[in-house]
């Protein structure tokens, strides 16, 4: 049995999506801002998709929405905009973020460090969240973007993004969220969040890879990443993936209606919790972060004594795939930063390993993985120097 | 930055059969107690090392014959990832009938070596190199507790990069002897920094105390330093020539000669020159004049005057001198 755990690093298409997106390779391929009959065809699906964006994340019809190729572009765009818009054009010249932000943002933000701008990076507490009050605090004159995620990818805790939100519009700050790992979980307003700029990609919510989207409210300003025909309104140029806009518009009509969350907030938070209820029972074992305010998906779990990459290897054996941010793993080597944040227990970020399902998973699957996790887990301690030789107060530090 | 390096793939596909064999099915993991050392009628050696770094650590157990320090037999455990456990296998059992002293020459390339599958193709992926150093490290960690002598005692060289095993005064001599002048190229001699990439530069997987690109920009800075000193002290003992000379000595050498053999000439017609920049075309010495005053347009610029510049120069100077005006 295959079981895939991994989600929120991606999804699988779903079929219905990949069905809605087939026409546009072979049938309906006209360039979209061609004046014949081939280009004109496409627009409809367009208009629907985008519709289906709009409805997605309550944004009004005086808002935009630009289709990038991913969030990543989408979370480069915006805070670059504001350096050209507010920094290097204006007077101000601080931008405060997170600790525990993608490195879509955290390495934007370097980057825009090295070229000058201020950047105050908040921590998390203990248990992974951020208190909106701290904005409050560091918000200054010369602060030109807010951009907090609305829920983190690692541990699926939500961000208090309403507070969030008030207190940036009360101070006239411009407010970015990076909603990538939100969508398709949770209920995303941003109208009741007061949320500027919003950043999503579809490959989250079993849509494709390789599109994204960028919201702007009625009166936020974006400067284009990418410079070249008057597509998106002039903020975004490149011909629009047509299949992609479609596949994306659909996938976030199915992962966002009311149904389809209530599925997430019933039916998936119930096979993650018997997940995790049963790796529970393996001792020393625990939930990093906490079990509260969570995305319904995700759990991620120290197992004391067991390397991540160990714990994955063991796993991808018996055909099961998670994900850990231990940097033994790690192409470039280094330990996750959200898996640092949480700073009282080292060994924290080298155990943890991240299960996140989706709507396809299955109880059967769940049960096996249950069965895999613990022989996996009882095997590696065998071999571990770490279990056997340090004292196990991992569970008081938390 | 090359192809192969544009798109990233699992890491996993790169470890050898071995590596995944001992991953899977370590033989020499364990635990050896001192009434397990007592039967085999040796001394229990227990040492523990850990990279801060990847959080990886290992303990290993040896049991040593005191009266001919032979290790009879070795086991570890070890908390790190598959590289990591595969690693310390192989490395126990290279311990296993070797002295101490010779144990301590087993270094991370012989434990990363015994995990190939192939002669030729390493074991594990560049950046994975780094955890077959813990492996290094211990062996070092157990030799120091079985002679009660520091662990530093041990290590007689300064390694600046532990994957490939390269010490400073190596990099400083290459990097002296073949005029090196990029990361790339260095790495290209000694393969330091091939690997967990961590010695290049600050902001690697692991904080080092010494970095190529510092060790690069030191020994050039001492190579200019030597080169400027002995240009200083072969001009002090009148024996500079003009290829070992600096730029300023060889612009003041040619102003000497023009001042005593060319501008006089010129000043009697009413003429003068100057120098705008001397440039190395080996094998020549390109000097860029500009005639000043009457000189300046005169139709002999570029002929006779031209020639007997350039004759004086060559024979005075150096004879790869090249006049050109502009």
């Amino acid at each position: 049995m295959e079981v895939y755990l991994d989600n929120n690093a991606t999804t699988k298409v779903d079929p219905e999506v990949f069905k809605a997106m087939e026409p546009f390779f072979c049938h309906i391929y006209g360039n979209p801002n061609s004046l014949h009959k081939f280009g004109a065809g496409t627009h409809p699906k367009m208009v629907e998709a985008l519709n289906y964006l709009y409805e997605g994340i309550n944004a009004a019809d005086a808002d935009d929405i630009i289709i990038t190729a991913n969030a990543t572009e989408s979370i480069n765009t915006v805070i670059k905009g504001i350096w050209i818009d507010k920094i290097l054009n204006g007077n101000k010249n601080h931008i405060i973020t997170s600790e525990v932000e993608h490195p879509a943002v955290t390495a934007t933000c370097r980057f825009l460090e090295s070229q000058g701008v201020n950047v105050t990076y908040l921590p998390v507490d203990e248990n992974g969240t951020l208190d909106a009050s701290l904005i409050k605090e560091h918000i200054k004159e010369e602060t030109a973007l807010v951009s907090i995620m609305w829920a983190n990818n690692e541990t699926g805790k939500i961000f208090p993004i309403k507070e969030i939100g008030a207190i940036c519009k009360e101070a006239g700050v411009a407010f970015h969220t990076d909603a990538t790992q939100a969508i398709g979980k949770i209920r995303v307003d941003v109208q009741a969040c007061n949320v500027n700029y919003l950043s999503f990609s579809a490959h989250k919510f079993h849509g494709p890879k390789g599109v994204g989207g960028t919201y702007v409210q009625k009166g936020f300003e974006l400067t284009p990443l990418l410079h070249g025909g008057e597509q998106m309104g002039g903020h975004r140029a490149g011909t629009v993936d047509v299949a992609s806009m479609v596949g994306m518009g659909l996938a976030m009509k199915l992962a966002t209606s009311e149904i389809a969350l209530a599925y997430e907030e019933n039916h998936v938070k119930k096979l993650r919790d018997k997940l995790e209820n049963a790796i529970l029972e393996i001792p020393e074992t625990i939930v990093i972060g906490g079990k509260e305010n969570r995305t319904p998906n995700t759990t991620l779990i120290s197992f004391r004594g067991v390397e991540g990459e160990s714990m994955l290897w063991d796993m991808n054996q018996k055909t099961i795939g998670a994900s850990t941010g231990s940097a033994c793993a790690s192409e470039d080597l280094e330990a996750n930063p959200v898996m640092n944040a949480f700073g009282s227990d080292s060994e924290l970020a080298h155990t943890g390993v991240r299960f996140s399902l989706s709507r396809f998973n299955t109880e059967e699957e769940i049960d096996y993985a249950i069965t895999v996790i613990k022989n996996a887990v009882n095997r590696l301690r065998n071999i571990s120097s770490s279990y056997a030789y340090t004292p196990k107060d991992h569970v008081s530090q938390l | 930055m090359a192809k192969n390096d544009l798109i990233s793939g699992s890491i996993w596909d790169e470890y050898s059969n071995q590596v995944i064999k001992r991953m899977d099915e370590p033989t020499h993991q364990g635990e050896i107690t001192e009434e397990m050392a007592k039967e085999a009628g040796g001394k229990l050696i227990v040492a523990d090392f850990g990279a801060e770094s990847c959080g990886d650590a290992v303990r290993l157990y040896w049991v040593v014959n005191e009266t001919t320090d032979v290790i009879v037999n070795s086991k570890f455990k070890s908390f790190g990832c598959g590289t990591a456990i595969a690693s310390s296998d192989v490395m126990a059992e290279l311990c296993i009938g070797k002295t101490v002293d010779e144990a301590i020459k087993i270094t991370n390339i012989d434990v990363e070596k015994a995990l190939r599958d192939h002669p030729d193709v390493p074991a594990v992926p560049p950046q994975k190199m780094h955890c077959s150093v813990m492996a290094y490290d211990v062996i070092k960690k157990a030799a120091s507790t079985y002679k009660g002598v520091d662990m530093e005692s041990l290590e007689s060289e300064i390694i600046v990069c532990e994957c490939a095993r390269v010490s400073l005064a190596t990099l400083q001599e290459v990097i002296k002897l073949n005029n090196l002048q990029t990361v790339e190229e260095v790495t290209d001699y000694t393969k330091a920094g091939a690997f967990c990439k961590s010695c290049i530069k600050p902001g690697g997987h692991e904080a080092k105390d010494i970095y190529l690109v510092d060790i690069l920009k030191d020994v050039h800075a001492e190579m200019e330093h030597d080169k400027l000193k002995q240009a200083a002290d072969a001009s002090a003992a009148g024996q500079s020539s003009f290829d070992k000379m600096t730029i300023v000595q060889r612009i003041k050498l040619i102003d000497e000669v023009l001042d005593g053999e060319i501008r006089p000439m010129l000043a009697m017609d009413g003429g003068n020159m100057e120098i705008i920049d001397i440039k190395e075309n080996t094998p020549h010495y390109d000097i860029y004049i500009r005639y000043l005053g009457a000189c300046n347009g005169c139709a002999s610029g570029d002929t006779g005057t031209l020639y007997a510049i350039e004759s004086v120069l060559k024979q005075k100077v150096d004879e790869n001198i090249r006049v050109l005006p502009i």
